[in-house]
């Protein structure tokens, strides 16, 4: 976490406790400030102070956004909308419309990933009919880092689904790009503060004015009706404080980990036969490096790899801790053998040269033992 | 000294792996549970919880613990053979099919491409070494627990690789390790059916979902007698009483074959379920092949050798005599047995020293 963050929310866990929706001194301390934080990440986001809705993470705002979104845009219709979202997206979205249709018979369209990792535009209008509900295309997505043409997507919705509502889940896009006037066409935009160094356990919702949603949690009608509970007051604190902090930072943070991703990139590109890169960098945020081992057992270079010091990850994480074969590679057309060699290298705005160079030295090293 | 321990979440694994990191040193023992089943979505399912179980007794142990998803191949290799089996009217052992090409082929490739020395299991069974150098598979200490039987298909290749840690510890044993350990698994109750036939849908449930089951009629295998309808023949094994009746003699019914095909199950009387032999093919042995040559003496029928034959996991060991045939194995035995299922494994041991194990086969 940063330590901006950090800092912020101390207070808040440690003695500062009041409920904001109360009507003491402490409640309205603690009101002031959830109220300022929602100014300073709406502000960062490039939304309005009353469009942020703060959630549990990511994909409690994911599944607010389908779930709520959808039962919104089903309301005085006779019949259940069809559901469109990228088959690339993260399973918070990705499961959650599978789910809805299974419940409600909806229909729920699964739209490719072209070979360079941008969604199919074509496949999209071809899915994007007038009776579609709700479309959910992310920004960036979280495996091979590719940025989603939100605009042109944002288009095709417009054009041809004219009443259906567009969320873009943008979890992955904070730290790298200017997310606010990226996602600026959507209606719904969700977020998740520890991926741009706050904690865990908080993240947000955008939903524009005048866009419809069900609230998926009922209650005593917190965030205006949008989701109830008591807020994380702390959360939102070290929120505002991170978000704030990854602005700031964000021109120096991407051409400095973007220079250390080129140098890990290159360098293994350079020093191991039969790695694919998966996606071109130019269409990719700066902090991912995706690779592809041919023949390569991804499972045991995680681990090899991890023993050396070096943590890489591997298609999905199951509930049991496996690895699961990636659906984004599969999503682009790759057989399951391309897609079983696929390791993803994340970096973030903390990650040295000399982590880099690390790397660079045992990952070749990890490589010829298993091919061995 | 670098071991995995394959851990599934049961009290026996969790044992070894307690036993392993104390002879070997907690940093040079890793723990490793085989993700098998539980479908894509991993969820309603009890793996996750005995997942959830190995790792918790790793962290008590101070070991690291992976996941390895090996569900690909135990659907390949094991499940859909099950089924395969199934629908051609064999009944395959999927334990041992999982422990020939899982836990002793792929699990052992994993563990040397990592750097480990050997892999450890919690089965109750004991790896001797010979002055020679070779290895010798034996029975477990606990004869009530033993499953030298679900391993007799282990070469010696596997066998140098391989550790079997709570080997001389009876059942109760390895509890009362568990206990003054401490382990979460100390009282799991035993797994007994096959793991990924879930309970409340049982072996009829299952294959149903998987094949096309069909009604059939059984017939006597004397008169040829139609003898009523069977629900589907795709569940019945040879050598099975349940569910079969009895006789115009009084006397309980067996079933001496299954014919798919046919929809047809022939049933016969207690004598007719007997058999003096079984025909063995995907032959594996421990050590060489015998030469033919062992010990020729006891054997009335020339040319075989004896040796000590147990066709199912806690069956009774019989004297029998082994004759090469083909690329298989005759077993002859020295008192008529029930008839061995098609696929059901054969498990062959020493005459003179009946907890060594000499290799196994597949009924055909």
């Amino acid at each position: 976490m940063a330590s901006e963050a950090v800092e912020a929310m101390v207070p808040f866990l440690a003695d500062r406790f009041g409920n904001p929706a109360g009507s003491h001194q402490e409640s309205r301390r603690a009101r002031r400030a959830v109220d300022d934080a929602r100014e300073q990440i709406a502000a960062l986001l490039g939304a309005d102070f009353s469009e942020v809705v703060f959630t549990s993470g990511g994909t409690e705002a994911d599944n607010l956004a389908v779930t709520g979104g959808w039962e919104a845009a089903f309301t005085g219709r006779d019949s259940p909308p069809a559901l469109v979202c990228a088959a690339m997206e993260h399973h918070a979205v990705l499961h959650t419309c599978r789910a809805l249709a299974e419940r409600t018979g909806a229909e729920c369209r699964e739209v490719p990933t072209a070979k360079d990792g941008i969604v199919d535009l074509d496949a999209l209008a071809e899915a994007c009919t007038p009776e579609v509900g709700l479309v959910s295309v992310m920004t960036v997505n979280n495996e091979i880092g590719t940025v989603q043409p939100v605009e042109a997507v944002a288009r095709v919705v417009r054009d041809r689904s004219p009443s259906a509502l567009f969320h873009t889940d943008a979890v992955q896009a904070v730290v790298w790009t200017d997310v606010g006037a990226q996602t600026a066409p959507a209606d719904l935009v969700a977020v998740s503060a520890h991926k741009f160094g706050g904690p865990q356990g908080i993240g947000a919702l955008v939903v524009r004015h005048g866009v419809p949603i069900r609230p998926l949690i009922h209650g005593g009608g917190q965030e205006r009706d949008r989701r109830s509970g008591t807020p994380n007051v702390a959360g939102i604190v070290a929120m505002a404080a991170a978000l704030t902090v990854a602005h700031a930072a964000r021109p120096e943070t991407v051409a400095r980990v973007a220079g250390l991703r080129d140098r890990l990139g290159d360098g293994l590109l350079a020093s191991v036969t039969g790695i694919t890169e998966t996606a071109a960098r130019e269409h990719k945020v700066a902090g991912h490096l995706h690779l592809r081992f041919a023949g390569l057992d991804q499972e045991a270079l995680v681990i090899l790899l991890d023993q050396a010091g070096v943590s890489v990850s591997a298609g999905a994480a199951c509930a049991s801790g496996a690895v699961e074969p990636s659906h984004v590679l599969v999503s682009m057309g790759l057989r399951p053998e391309e897609a079983a060699g696929g390791v993803r290298f994340s970096l973030g705005p903390t990650t040295s040269v000399a982590e880099i160079d690390h790397a660079l030295a045992v990952v070749p090293v990890a490589v010829a033992q298993l091919r061995d | 000294m670098r071991v995995l321990v394959a851990m599934s979440g049961g009290v026996d694994s969790s044992v070894a792996a307690a036993v392993a990191a104390e002879q070997f040193g907690r940093d040079r023992v890793v723990g490793a549970t085989l993700k098998l089943w539980g479908g894509a979505a991993d969820s309603g399912c009890c793996s996750v919880a005995d997942v959830e179980d190995a790792r918790r007794v790793a962290d008590q142990l101070g070991l690291v613990h992976h996941v390895f998803n090996f569900s690909d191949e135990f659907e390949e290799r094991v499940v859909g053979p099950y089924v395969e089996g199934h629908a051609d009217g064999r009944t395959p052992n999927p334990c041992i099919e999982c422990n020939r090409h899982l836990k002793f082929d792929r699990l052992l490739d994993r563990a040397r491409t990592l750097g480990f020395d050997a892999v450890a299991t919690g089965h109750h069974a004991r790896r001797r070494t010979t002055a020679e150098g070779r290895f010798r598979l034996c029975r477990g200490v606990d004869p009530e627990k033993d499953q030298s039987y679900v391993l007799a298909m282990l070469g010696q290749d596997q066998l140098a690789r391989t550790l079997f840690p709570i080997g001389e510890m009876t059942k109760a044993e390895v509890r009362e390790e568990a206990g003054r350990l401490g382990l979460r698994t100390a009282a799991k109750p035993d797994s007994q059916d096959v793991c990924f036939i879930r309970s409340d849908e049982g072996r009829a449930g299952f294959l149903g979902s998987r094949l096309p089951l069909h009604a059939g009629r059984m017939v006597d295998q004397g008169s040829g007698e139609d003898l009523g309808p069977v629900g589907a023949v795709e569940l019945v094994t040879v050598g099975q009483r349940r569910g079969m009746g009895h006789g115009r003699d009084g006397r309980r019914r067996f079933v001496t074959r299954v014919d798919v095909p046919a929809r047809r199950v022939w049933l016969g009387s207690p004598e007719d379920a007997l058999a003096a032999d079984v025909r063995l093919h995907t032959v594996a042995w421990v050590d060489d092949v015998p030469a033919g040559g062992g010990d020729h003496s006891g054997d009335p029928t020339g040319g075989g050798w004896r040796a000590v034959a147990q066709c199912s996991a806690h069956g009774r060991p019989v004297d029998s005599t082994v004759h090469p045939e083909g690329g298989g194995l005759l077993v002859r035995f020295s008192t008529p047995q029930r008839r061995i299922a098609p696929g059901q494994t054969v498990a062959l041991y020493e005459p003179g020293r009946p907890d060594v194990v000499i290799g196994s086969g597949i009924a055909g």
